[in-house]
């Protein structure tokens, strides 16, 4: 068991080495340069470009490049291309931002696809079955910045619940309760729309693996001897069922930072994904390096985590 | 032939059908699937007119730029002061005009070719890679290069591929590369292999050891020959259904990065960056949004649709239940 750990985090410390040597690589070579995003501003001359390029060591070979980026990172001085701050405070303020968004997500995908799903798979073929079906397929199916945009056109509309930022403007004076009842309402939407398609895939795999486990013969025997319905579903067959699901805890953790450029985008919301994309837009090497690295970070411990889970909760496997 | 007499009500009644067709009967049977491939069908007849008609024999031009007719609304007459060479077919604009005067419709036909090969060739892509990858890891997966077998060489490649986070990093590619469709269809393809290899390399681990295999690989079959006439063949299931629902999913991923301004430049229209511009006009033109939203949703959702039916017609677990 412990042997097995030890290899496997060496392994994922070599395969994270490997990822951001490829991320750099990445970067480096596609054309596009932070000396010029701006091309057109007139008072860019060329020995100011020399001098932006002398500073972030843009012309040393990718390999130097690469060993500063490592060491400014491991001192935690790394500097932002764009605005000369430190890389990591900017991150860690822009992930608490993410936090209550990713929160407020995970929960509502988590709370509400195990009733639906569960409900569709015991009551195969009927109305309930059907219709959730068909809505969790439309939901997968429509682009998420469409349906935001009909949800906000529907929200201004009809309900008063704030659509835009964090907070609202010239709150700051406003009692602690007042400030934080704010925040809740502002998360509200945001956190719906980035739950619709992870609640439409959740809910469908839910469904399949409860019809899974229903036609296993343990649960005909649990029927046979009288079992009361209720605890042959929630007893026997749930349980069974929900093994896969503790594993897709792991899994959770990159989306932290990957799916939320979209949602953050439309509802002005100062998360990571919008760090990083005006970080692309910046050709602010440092920033997306930084998050693409703690995004790889975040998915090999996500992955491990579920390794270690799967042992915890299901006897059968063992580790070698 | 004493057996069969013995158990004659295991022989089947009807005609044994060959796998294909087989499957083809349970997939009619589904019928939101069905519904999904008429409505897939159409979309080509549409996407093959829209090559035609607006490219190699304008009758519908897309490009057309008529500032005197802008946002009019769908089924409206195109106005008598557009010139003589301008006016649109029929001297009717079917889903209006958008802020620049041009044809909706001739847009919206453009669009569907390409953003149907978008996804097409996106997914050929990285179905061709993952093929490749997979089997290679599947079937030479215990040779050896140097210290490092190919399966582990591969596996660990593609768990790499992994880390990224795929919308995240084909937005970084596609904001540092020039803009340009090719680089669009060729990153999405790029960048969504991974699954496909990791599931060939476990079909073509489970294939290796069946008994048509060993008996062929017994027969002095070229490796060749077994790899694409024997394994292939069998592993080809699971990827097609994947394949149909990537489908779906890469023409999602394009109108996601039109929205984000990294999509399909003009003078391409493509049903992602005719709804990213038109969210703009969401008030005063709201055709331009919700036509080419609806019209994602519906394609999307019949490529999901059918993807689902192919898995429950292809998959024999399933079908015993």
């Amino acid at each position: 068991m412990w042997a097995y750990i030890v290899r496997n985090i060496a392994q994922r410390l070599v395969l994270l080495f490997f990822v951001s040597i490829l991320a750099h690589s990445v970067i480096h070579l596609a054309p596009g340069e932070p000396s010029q995003v701006d091309p057109s501003n007139p008072r860019m001359k060329p020995e100011d470009i020399a001098r932006i390029r002398a500073a972030f060591h843009l012309d040393e070979p990718l390999y130097v490049q690469y060993a500063y980026w490592l060491r400014d990172l491991a001192t935690g001085e790394l500097k932002s291309f764009k605005d000369s701050q430190p890389v990591l405070p900017k991150i860690g303020q822009r992930f608490l931002n993410s936090l209550p968004l990713f929160i407020g997500t995970t929960l509502i995908v988590w709370s509400l696809s195990f009733p639906v799903g569960i409900q569709a798979a015991v009551k195969r073929g009927s109305r309930f079955d059907r219709t959730t079906t068909v809505l969790a397929y439309t939901l997968i199916s429509i682009p998420g910045f469409f349906l935001s945009y009909l949800v906000i056109l529907g929200v201004v509309s009809f309900l008063n619940v704030p659509v835009i930022g964090m907070k609202t403007f010239g709150t700051e004076d406003a009692e602690p309760v007042f400030q934080f009842m704010d925040r809740i309402w502002h998360l509200v939407i945001p956190s719906l729309m980035g739950a619709a398609g992870g609640i439409a895939i959740l809910s469908r795999y839910v469904r399949s693996q409860m019809l899974e486990v229903i036609s296993q013969d343990y649960v005909r025997t649990a029927r046979a001897k009288g079992l009361p319905e209720e605890a042959v579903i929630y007893g026997h067959a749930l349980r069974n069922a929900l093994l896969p699901f503790v594993t897709m805890f792991g899994f959770l953790l990159p989306g932290l930072i990957g799916g939320s450029v979209i949602f953050e985008q439309i509802f002005a919301w100062p998360g990571l994904g919008r760090l990083g994309y005006e970080a692309m837009l910046a050709r602010d090497f440092p920033v997306i390096l930084t998050l693409n690295f703690i995004v790889a970070v975040l998915t090999l411990a996500g992955t491990f985590i579920s390794d270690l889970l799967y042992v915890l909760v299901d006897p059968r496997i063992r580790l070698e | 032939m004493a057996i069969t007499s013995i158990t004659p009500d295991l022989v089947e009644p009807t005609p044994a059908l060959g796998p294909i067709s087989e499957a083809w009967r349970r997939f009619r049977r589904d019928r939101l699937a069905s519904v999904g491939l008429g409505v897939l069908c159409l979309l080509l007849f549409a996407a093959l007119a829209g090559k035609v008609l607006t490219e190699w024999w304008v009758v519908f031009d897309p490009t057309a730029i008529r500032l005197p007719d802008k946002f009019l609304p769908p089924f409206s007459l195109s106005p008598a002061s557009t010139g003589i060479q301008d006016v649109s077919v029929f001297g009717h604009y079917l889903l209006g005009t958008d802020e620049l005067g041009r044809d909706v419709f001739a847009r919206m036909l453009q669009g569907s070719f390409v953003s149907l090969s978008i996804g097409f060739i996106a997914v050929g892509i990285a179905v061709t890679v993952g093929i490749t990858l997979g089997g290679l890891a599947g079937f030479y997966g215990n040779l050896r290069l140097g210290f490092i077998t190919v399966d582990t060489l591969i596996m660990r490649f593609t768990d790499t591929m992994m880390c990224f986070p795929a919308f995240f990093l084909v937005l970084t590619v596609v904001a540092l590369l020039p803009p340009s469709i090719y680089n669009i269809m060729v990153v999405i393809g790029l960048t969504s292999w991974a699954g496909t290899a990791r599931f060939v390399r476990a079909e073509f681990l489970s294939l290796r050891e069946q008994d048509f295999v060993v008996a062929a690989v017994a027969l002095g079959v070229p490796e060749r020959r077994i790899i694409f006439r024997h394994m292939v063949p069998n592993a080809m299931a699971p990827v097609l259904v994947s394949a149909t629902i990537d489908v779906a999913g890469a023409i999602l991923t394009e109108s996601a990065l039109s929205f984000l301004g990294f999509g399909v430049q003009p003078p391409y229209a493509t049903w992602g960056n005719i709804l990213a511009d038109g969210k703009d006009f969401i008030f005063d033109a709201p055709w331009l949004f919700f036509l080419p939203g609806c019209a994602i949703l519906i394609v999307v959702l019949a490529f999901n649709l059918v993807g689902e039916g192919l898995r429950e017609a292809l998959n024999p677990r399933l079908r015993a239940r």
